[in-house]
């Protein structure tokens, strides 16, 4: 068996990656401030919301989130992971991938505000995936999504509720997240791509 | 064959001259066949074509005598879907063969007169080379009660080489009383050596192989005990033993110390035993599934050095068709045997000529003179077969080519069988031609008539 | 790598540690309310045994379903095989019904070899006569890592009838390639003839080698074979070989017992050692479901162009 990897803790500058930086890490700090106040603001302080990080990247952002929510409230936020590799409508494109870990929050779903946490939206079709992960995990209340960056070029009826930048980008081109727990360093890198099939 | 008249299905009044060959690999030669005989041996380019003889350019060929087989299975009667001594004996002269020992182990048994009777016939109907007989040593060859072997040894068939291959003359007392008995008509018992209880339910060479397989594992001591207890009853009771498919390097030590009190032993061995490994099965094809299994490296270095050192006096193909189904099953539930008799003189070459281990003076010894000389085939009641390449030996020789190599496709054999373990290998030779008392049963590398 | 498992040593370090990292994520599913995942949609498994084994098909088929995998069952008792039917027209019939993986019991060694080169689909040996049952060495070293939480330099004894058993050959290679120690313990009669090219100790003496081992894996002894000589009496194999009370002290506290099953209480292994804290054999049922869904997941779930 083989299994392609998820990406994984390499450490891509900007030049090797042949883009832009879009935003630095302090535009990144920024944002995801403002998403947690957001998210306060919409969900009535933060009771009973769980925020789930979709692997990879998805789950060191869902963690700052907690922790940011935990510092304006006061009290401890929920938040893991989930994993939709299983859940996937492109699994017989590649060989079989490695599995991310999902790590439900004690007290589940059920009932519950559950905000799919990732790091860039692009064609929906992963978050649909979650969305039917879900669905076989128990029953939300309500499901929302935070991204870092929403790139358009949507494939499905879906939208974001919390987008840290919206980033307009031809399907030429790629974009690439770094964070400091994965990658060494937080940006957001722009650049050209020679797979324009490469879809979040 | 008959004593006295020549064979009349191979005989035609056609003589041929022989352009160029080298006997045995020695300097060029031609050779005047007619009458069934060999009529003259001259230099090369020097024999005056008679009128009427057909000129064979034979330039760059080896001729040996006509190879003789001591062990091979025609299935004729029973098992035809397998082979017929049709398809059996053309397999045996486009392999060079001109004398080929059919074993009894058929369906019925040839362990009566009658049986050994009707292959006899059939290889004379055939016509493609001489079919000896071999006769069963026990009823059904079941190992508890002798045949008639004296009532074979009469019969037109004239057996003398008795043997109940495929199984063992296990009981002791039953191997002494056949190899005293057969002393009335100079017979030898031909030994399947295979310890039963030893080997009940084996599938491959015991050893490494075996366990990492999971295939219950044959192990070489059933095999060099029995031919130690068999030597050691021949020379007691003064008779001759010989011993099949020796596969073992303990089996070629055991023959050596016998061979060396004087005892009457003599041994064959299997193209295949002299040049594959027991590391094939680890694919799980059946068609590497034999009885004595493949073995080791080892095993196969000393086989050949017996082989060249004539401690084992002769290659015998124990040439065993089988039929697909047979063949393409689960390992354990396969049939044992490989084809032979079209790769034989190849796969010799391959092993012992190329890598310097015999000459082609030794192979025609170990694949025509001696095997004669155990099968009785001496003209004196039996045509005669492993005679020199001289003027007034029979015409039966083969022609050989040993340039050139090509990959072995058992769907271009005569053989009604495929189950050649050497399906894909490439081997080096071929053979040219072969003849038979005169008579030309393949040219051209095809069959003739 | 290769679209079959047939036999641990086809698996590197990295494949058998990805179908074990897998199957931990994919043992979630059997704590959830909806005990599914849609992964295998629109596929088919066809189990195929042909030894009677109620226990490893039905872990196969619960393996499968829970990946929304459909499945067929084929035993070979009351079959067409039973009437004389061969193995290769037997395959040449599953190819037909479209079987995208066939799980393959078998009482002979490499049968499932054989119909690796007859199908198009991907095989998966579920036991071959004496030869190798891989997913059960996965399930077996799933579950100590799971217990013991590590793999490398664990040192695994393995006890009884080693030459005839299949689980044996698949954990000595799997624990090998995962960097496990392996002592087999046996009378010389259970040992294969070449036992000392394996890579791993052999021990006659079951006292001396307890107190040293993290793991101790009883195999399962057959009567017939006090028939055949191996040894004289059920008694005293019991005597030298099985793991009573007495001997499970000897172990050191963390360590763990281990059966692939089915027992013979008070044989091999004691009535009271089976039911201990120590014993992990009703754990590995339920982990032999997960370690099977990622095997089934890692074969099928990708694209065919690996095939």
């Amino acid at each position: 068996m083989h299994a392609s990897k998820p990406a994984g803790a390499a450490t891509v500058s900007a030049k090797a990656a042949g883009g832009k930086i879009v935003l630095g890490e302090p535009e990144i700090r920024r944002a995801l401030t403002r998403i947690a106040h957001e998210i306060l603001e919409r969900t009535d302080g933060g009771t009973d919301v769980v925020l789930l990080g979709i692997p990879t990247r998805g789950v060191p952002l869902a963690r700052r989130l907690a922790e940011r929510l935990a510092q304006v409230e006061g009290r401890p936020a929920s938040a893991g992971s989930l994993d939709i590799t299983m859940y996937r409508d492109d699994l017989r494109l590649r060989p079989a991938r490695a599995l991310g870990h999902t790590d439900v929050p004690p007290g589940g779903i059920d009932g519950r505000v559950v905000i799919l946490v990732d790091d860039v939206l692009y064609s929906g079709r992963t978050v649909r995936a979650a969305l039917d992960a879900l669905g076989d995990l128990g029953r939300p209340r309500a499901v929302q999504l935070a991204v870092l960056v929403d790139r358009g070029h949507r494939e499905l009826p879906i939208r974001a509720d919390y987008v840290g930048k919206n980033l307009p980008t031809s399907q030429r081109e790629m974009v690439k997240v770094l964070l400091e727990e994965v990658d060494g360093q937080d940006a957001v890198i722009l650049g050209e791509s020679d797979e324009g099939k490469a879809r979040a | 064959m008959n004593n006295t008249a020549m064979n009349n299905t191979a005989m035609t009044d056609q003589a041929w001259l022989i352009r160029g060959a080298r006997p045995l690999g020695g300097q060029p030669a031609d050779l005047l066949l007619a009458d069934g005989l060999i009529q003259e041996v001259a230099g090369a380019g020097t024999a005056e074509a008679p009128v009427g003889a057909q000129v064979l350019d034979a330039a760059g060929l080896i001729a040996l005598p006509g190879l003789v087989d001591l062990h091979t299975h025609l299935r004729e009667p029973g098992r035809e879907d397998a082979e017929t001594v049709e398809t059996g004996t053309a397999a045996a002269a486009l392999g060079g063969f001109t004398a080929v020992h059919a074993m009894a182990n058929t369906d019925p048994v040839a362990d009566t007169a009658g049986v050994a009777e009707q292959i006899w016939r059939l290889g004379r109907q055939a016509g493609r080379c001489d079919v000896r007989p071999v006769g069963a040593v026990t009823t059904g060859l079941e190992g508890r009660r002798l045949a008639e072997l004296g009532a074979m040894a009469d019969s037109a068939a004239r057996v003398r080489v008795f043997s109940d291959d495929g199984s063992c003359v296990a009981d002791a007392v039953l191997m002494r009383r056949a190899l005293e008995y057969v002393k009335a008509f100079d017979g030898v018992i031909a030994q399947h050596a295979q310890e039963p209880r030893l080997t009940d339910g084996a599938q491959v060479n015991e050893g490494e192989i075996s366990g990492r397989l999971g295939l219950t594992g044959w192990p070489a001591v059933a095999e060099e005990a029995i031919i130690a207890r068999d030597c050691l009853l021949a020379a007691h009771v003064g008779s001759a033993l010989h011993v099949c498919h020796v596969s073992t390097a303990g089996s070629v030590e055991i023959i050596r110390w016998a061979k060396s009190k004087g005892w009457r032993v003599t041994a064959e061995v299997t193209p295949h035993h002299l040049l594959l490994t027991d590391d094939l099965a680890a694919s799980y094809d059946p068609v590497y599934k034999v009885n004595p299994p493949l073995r080791t490296a080892a095993d196969v270095a000393e086989l050949r050095a017996g082989l060249a050192d004539g401690t084992i006096d002769c290659v015998a193909t124990d040439h065993a068709p089988h039929p697909l189904e047979d063949k393409e099953t689960e390992w354990p539930v396969a049939a044992n045997g490989m084809t032979g008799l079209e790769t034989a003189l190849r796969v010799v070459q391959e092993a012992l000529v190329d890598t310097g281990l015999l000459d082609w003076a030794g192979v025609a010894d170990r694949m025509s003179v001696r095997p004669a000389l155990i099968g009785r085939l001496t003209g004196d009641g039996a045509p005669r077969h492993g005679a020199p390449l001289a003027a007034g030996s029979p015409a039966s020789l083969v022609l050989y080519d040993p340039a050139g190599r090509e990959v072995v496709d058992p769907a271009t054999h005569a053989s009604r069988s495929r189950n050649s373990p050497f399906a894909g290998m490439a081997l080096p030779g071929r053979v040219v031609a072969t003849f038979l008392r005169g008579t030309p049963t393949v040219l051209d590398g095809k069959l003739a008539r | 790598m290769n679209r079959h498992l047939l036999s641990t040593t086809d698996l590197s370090r990295d494949d058998a540690l990805l179908i074990l990292d897998t199957a931990e994520e994919l043992a979630q599913v059997a704590d959830r309310p909806i005990r599914k995942l849609p992964t295998l949609r629109g596929r088919t498994v066809v189990n195929l045994f042909f030894e009677d084994s109620t226990r490893t098909r039905i872990s196969f088929e619960a393996a499968a379903k829970r990946l929304s995998a459909d499945v067929i069952n084929f035993s070979a008792k009351g079959s067409s095989v039973a009437k004389g039917e061969s193995l290769k027209d037997t395959a040449l019939t599953l190819e037909a019904m479209g079987a995208d993986a066939v799980v393959v019991r078998h009482s002979a060694s490499g049968a499932p070899h054989r119909l690796a080169g007859w199908v198009r689909g991907s095989v998966v040996n579920a036991g071959d006569g004496a030869h190798e049952h891989p997913t059960q060495a996965l399930l077996d070293a799933f579950t100590m890592r799971r217990r013991l939480g590590r793999l490398e330099g664990l040192r695994v004894a393995i006890v009884g009838d080693v030459l005839h058993s299949r689980v044996a050959r698949s954990n000595v290679g799997l624990l090998r390639t995962l960097g496990a120690e392996v002592t087999l313990v046996a009378p010389p009669t259970l040992l294969p003839v070449a036992v000392a090219s394996w890579p791993c100790e052999v021990s006659y003496d079951l006292n001396a080698v307890l107190p040293k081992s993290d793991v101790v894996m009883m195999l399962r002894v057959q009567q017939e074979r006090m028939n055949a000589a191996y040894f004289p009496t059920i008694r005293e194999y019991s005597r030298r070989y099985g793991l009573d009370s007495g001997r499970m002290a000897l172990l050191p506290e963390h360590a763990i017992v281990m059966h692939p099953g089915p027992m013979n209480r008070g044989i091999e292994i004691g009535a009271d050692v089976a039911d201990s804290v120590r014993s992990t054999i009703v754990e590995q049922v339920g982990n032999g479901v997960s370690v099977r869904m990622a095997v089934l997941y890692l074969l099928l779930g990708g694209s065919e162009a690996q095939r």
